[in-house]
């Protein structure tokens, strides 16, 4: 999907969804939002929305929270997923989540703010 | 070259009552009366960070603070890295004639001068703030990712971890100045309080008070033949999202810059100071610079290969597990111990020969390296 056709959702900008960019002219992908391409420069990279499926990366169970906001939802997965369209984020997930697991988000609200949650396909 | 020509540590722990700058004051008093040199020589200044003091111009405050007039000053902000990039950065400026004497002076007052929870978040802001903090890690977390997935590779287990967090316990036990001295086993490291797994409390440093200063200078200024002979840094990204590894980091790359401007190689080292702020920390360092092979560090810690009386010691005071960590000083109290060990000073815990010394700093998650080749010359 392009940002031609629809509205990119961004749970960073309080959508349902996982945006990413890629460059037009090199054909570098990544994450974090930018208006140039990180490796060749060129402006105006295409934002895109990812399907959200991908596969665990790293993972670890955070007991102790940094602050009062999310301390009544430790213990709380934290994962690195390696999404299908080749970029890596950081959402939360199962905690039952393990490296190499095929996973899919979904978005659920924590702490007031809207953000990726992942699940084992096939559990959801 | 430059000369390390004296240095300072405070104990790291508790100060109650104490500033930043009165901990910057006081080392940076034992660095000078250590170098046999007074405040009208000092014609350099780098200084760290501090995050109870988070002031725009750190160095200009301990330059009125402290009674310097130098030519040079300015503050280092690199995370945990600071502590040898101002090393770093002393060496050169030395080198090119910019300054005669450098003082570097880093302090903080990180366990008492705040709450628990402002400190653990102050840390988190290494990570990004729209893309990872507001998910709700923790430095530990950021490590406890990179832990899962390079134990994932090389199959290192829990116990291996604690192998090293036991090691600087022991190494600490003999250091009067050490936050923690009483001595753990593997078992109590796996058996303390989970934080972010697979890390528990005793595979993370503490948060500590402390202050830590040294001189480097263009020529020798008393009996001590500390030389810095070569240094290099790498960065690879800030973020772990957007490291390119979680399995390669820039700790093989700097070390290599370092060891070539030295002229040595890995063979020649008989002592070394490595960033420990997570065991998983000091694990992959000691692996990705092949001082231990890949999944090894752990076993070879185990048989006393990194003990004071080992084949290649490692941290003699404690490091940042167990001699503690106030931030921007952290490492360099490594620093401190190297050059005790070198001049022969390190009373208990003198090794037998520190002629040669890879020192390695990292700063954000394995995100900024720095590593300095030290010489003690006859």
């Amino acid at each position: 999907m392009t940002s031609t056709q629809a509205e990119v959702l961004d749970w960073t900008r309080g959508g349902e969804g996982i945006a990413y960019q890629v460059c037009l002219g090199c054909a570098k992908l990544w994450y974090f939002h930018r208006t140039f391409c990180p490796r060749c420069g060129r402006q105006d990279p295409d934002d895109r929305q990812s399907g959200g499926t991908g596969t665990v990366h790293a993972v670890t169970l955070v007991t102790r929270a940094p602050g009062d906001e999310l301390r009544p939802y430790a213990p709380y997965l934290i994962a690195l997923v390696d999404t299908d369209e080749g970029f890596r984020l950081m959402a939360h997930g199962d905690k039952s989540l393990r490296i190499g697991d095929r996973v899919r988000a979904r978005f659920v609200t924590l702490a007031g703010r809207l953000m990726p949650y992942f699940e084992r396909i096939g559990d959801q | 070259m430059s000369y390390i020509t004296g240095v300072g540590l405070t104990p790291y722990g508790k100060h109650p009552g104490r500033s930043t700058l009165d901990l910057m004051s006081e080392a940076a008093t034992a660095a000078l009366v250590d170098a046999q040199l007074e405040r009208r020589d000092i014609d350099g200044l780098l200084c760290g960070y501090s995050t109870t003091f988070p002031h725009l111009m750190l160095s200009t405050v301990f330059v009125e603070h402290y009674g310097l007039n130098p030519t040079y000053a300015h503050a280092m902000l690199l995370g945990g890295a600071t502590g040898f990039g101002m090393a770093m950065l002393a060496h050169h400026l030395a080198e090119a004639g910019v300054a005669r004497n450098i003082l570097v002076v880093a302090g903080e007052n990180r366990l008492t001068g705040q709450g628990r929870d402002s400190a653990i978040q102050a840390l988190a802001q290494v990570g990004s703030p729209v893309y990872e903090v507001p998910l709700g890690p923790t430095i530990p977390a950021y490590y406890g990712l990179v832990a899962s997935r390079y134990m994932h590779e090389y199959g290192t287990t829990e116990a291996d971890l604690a192998e090293l967090a036991v090691l600087m316990r022991r190494h600490a036990s003999m250091h009067p100045g050490a936050q923690f001295k009483d001595l753990i086993s593997v078992a109590d490291v796996l058996a303390s309080k989970p934080i972010a797994s697979p890390l528990k409390l005793l595979d993370c440093c503490p948060v500590s008070d402390g202050g830590v200063a040294f001189v480097i200078s263009r020529d020798r200024t008393n009996a001590f033949g500390v030389r810095i002979i070569g240094a290099g840094q790498a960065h690879t990204h800030q973020h772990v999202t957007a490291a390119p590894s979680l399995t390669q980091f820039g700790a093989a790359a700097s070390a290599a810059l370092a060891q070539s401007a030295a002229g040595t190689n890995l063979q020649d080292l008989r002592y070394l100071a490595i960033y420990d702020s997570f065991t998983i920390t000091l694990t992959i360092l000691l692996e990705e610079l092949g001082l231990a092979p890949r999944g090894q560090a752990g076993k070879l810690a185990h048989e006393g290969y990194f003990s004071h009386d080992g084949k290649l010691p490692l941290n003699t005071h404690g490091g940042l597990l167990s001699y503690g960590h106030c931030g921007a000083g952290g490492a360099m109290a490594h620093l401190v111990e190297t050059h005790l060990q070198m001049t022969g000073r390190a009373g208990p815990r003198q090794v037998r020969d520190a002629a040669l010394a890879l020192l390695h700093g990292d700063g954000g998650v394995l995100s900024s390296h720095v590593s300095l080749i030290l010489e003690a010359a006859r």
